[in-house]
């Protein structure tokens, strides 16, 4: 296990953890409120950001947070107008920002480097400033998320009967949608671009079936994401692969295990 | 016969046009302490918008809302379509926006009759259970004003009957004002002070019996639901056993419950 000295890998193990404690609960959330696609789309255009970042030179974690939101934005304003269903609405977003992601990052690093590690993660890229940044990022991401706890899980129940009862449901929305955004930049470099919603999507999955409470589902996709941080990096160290498809990998053998589990609820 | 200012809450020309269809056409509408007002009518005639408007859950194209200083409203919705994904019991369902005490709680699973499903699983509710639980939820508010959009909606005919009766009795002992929706006529016409027929607009509205006679309602639910209810309120009047009921020949009865 000498890759566990390894300076690098630290980096990553210590980001990654980061990145579940924060995967865990959010994923829950998008469980609840059936938003997996949703999610999906903010972290594709966060490519846009990433590229754009490159090539006027500026922070590309800020140019991920910048793109998702302002499509979360788009996508709020475009969805009131009632034209077209939402998930139509986010396929043409949604890959509209992952094309001209593509094109930008491609015109920023030269056509012939490949950004593989952007959209599938790389933790030879992770970086003494990155795990901070993670850290500071997750942190804000669960200390706003503790904040609006109660007023969200309401909301995701039912949200009309949360409205009736008080709760300022447009707020919390915006809100959440951030916290995505935010959360999508932090998961970039571990999990990659295209695989951020399944870190999020398949532990709060495998912690369904077996809690009977919002927070007791919350932590242990926690754990189940943060187990799956781990056995991927140490299988993408062995194998020399991204680090994206190994976390994601063993994210879905934990699910796979608790089917063999009869559900709680 | 109309006293416009005690009423909870009220619809002052309530307009709704959403892209040039009139779906609310100048409602006016109170409710009164300790008075269920029901409103009936077919499919699409607007009953859940109203409750929507008039709780202030969407926006209205012109005339307004009333609403009496800090009125508590208890709201029962018509459905409860995400449940299953958030996982929890009958007791975090009670206090997703409050706090209630353990004495309260108690008491408000006990009057409507589910104390014993308090760490039941929400997704292991009947339709009916579920309805009670919604009930108690509203009641811990201790609301002024309940407002319950289709109640009976999944649940059996004896459920039903039941939870009518239910509701009837907590207008006495909370003494708070009931707007209820439906599509079900029977009996509605037996618990409700005052009745509005809606379809769109307000075809006639009055006590049971006045809007029973009324040519406008013959008009929307046929000839044919006026005499059955007449003979359904008679019935109940003498006789509470479920069963009896259940022998009728209640076509409107089958027809409403498909939606």
């Amino acid at each position: 296990m000498s890759i566990l000295s390894e300076p690098f890998f630290q980096r990553a193990l210590i980001a990654g953890l980061a990145v579940a404690l924060v995967s865990g609960p959010v994923g829950c959330f998008i469980v609840w409120r059936r938003m997996a696609y949703f999610g999906e789309s903010l972290a594709h255009s966060g490519l846009l950001g990433v590229g754009l970042g490159l090539l006027m030179n500026f922070n590309i974690t800020l140019g991920a947070v910048a793109t998702a939101t302002v499509l979360a934005l788009l996508l709020l304003t475009l969805r009131r107008q009632q034209g077209l269903a939402t998930d139509t609405l986010l396929g043409v977003l949604s890959h509209t920002a992952l094309a001209l992601g593509l094109i930008v990052v491609g015109l920023a690093t030269g056509a012939a480097s490949d950004h593989m590690d952007i959209l599938f993660g790389d933790v030879l890229t992770v970086s003494t400033q990155d795990v901070w940044a993670v850290w500071i990022g997750a942190g804000l991401v669960l200390l706003s998320l503790s904040f609006m706890w109660r007023d969200l899980i309401a909301t995701s129940v039912h949200e009309e009967l949360a409205r009736a009862e008080g709760v300022k449901v447009e707020r919390i929305e915006l809100a959440f949608i951030l916290l995505i955004a935010v959360m999508t930049a932090i998961a970039m470099k571990i999990v990659g671009l295209l695989l951020i919603t399944a870190l999020m999507v398949i532990p709060a999955a495998t912690a369904r079936r077996l809690a009977t409470t919002p927070e007791r589902m919350a932590v242990l996709a926690a754990t189940f994401s943060g187990l799956s941080v781990i056995g991927g990096l140490l299988a993408s160290a062995f194998i020399g692969g991204a680090s994206g498809p190994c976390v994601v990998l063993a994210a879905s053998s934990f699910f796979a295990l608790t089917l063999l589990v009869p559900q709680a609820s | 016969m109309l006293k416009v200012n005690d009423a909870l809450l009220s619809a002052r020309d309530v307009t709704l046009d959403i892209n040039g269809r009139l779906i609310l056409d100048h409602v006016n509408l109170d409710v009164r302490k300790r008075e269920i007002v029901t409103v009936i009518g077919p499919n699409g005639a607007g009953k859940s918008t109203l409750i929507r408007v008039m709780l202030g859950l969407r926006p209205l194209t012109s005339g307004r809302i009333e609403r009496r200083d800090n009125l508590t409203v208890g709201y029962v919705p018509q459905s409860f379509p995400h449940t299953a994904n958030v996982p929890m019991n009958v007791e975090r369902l009670l206090s997703l926006t409050l706090k209630p005490s353990a004495k309260d709680m108690d008491s408000a699973l006990d009057e409507v009759g589910i104390a014993h499903l308090k760490h039941a699983r929400v997704t292991s509710l009947s339709g009916g259970e579920m309805q009670r639980a919604l009930l108690a939820r509203a009641l811990l508010r201790k609301p002024d004003l309940l407002v319950l959009d289709e109640p009976v909606q999944a649940v059996d005919f004896i459920g039903e009957m039941k939870l009518y009766e239910l509701i009837s009795s907590i207008r006495k002992t909370h003494g708070c004002g009931i707007l209820m929706v439906s599509h079900d006529l029977h009996m509605v016409m037996a618990e409700s002070d005052h009745v509005v027929c809606l379809n769109g607009h307000v075809c006639c509205e009055g006590g049971p019996e006045k809007v029973q006679a009324d040519p406008e309602f013959a008009k929307l639910f046929g000839p044919s639901a006026a005499r059955m209810i007449a003979a359904y309120a008679h019935h109940h009047d003498h006789d509470h056993e479920p069963h009896d009921h259940s022998q009728h020949d209640h076509p409107h009865h089958h027809h409403d419950h498909k939606h």
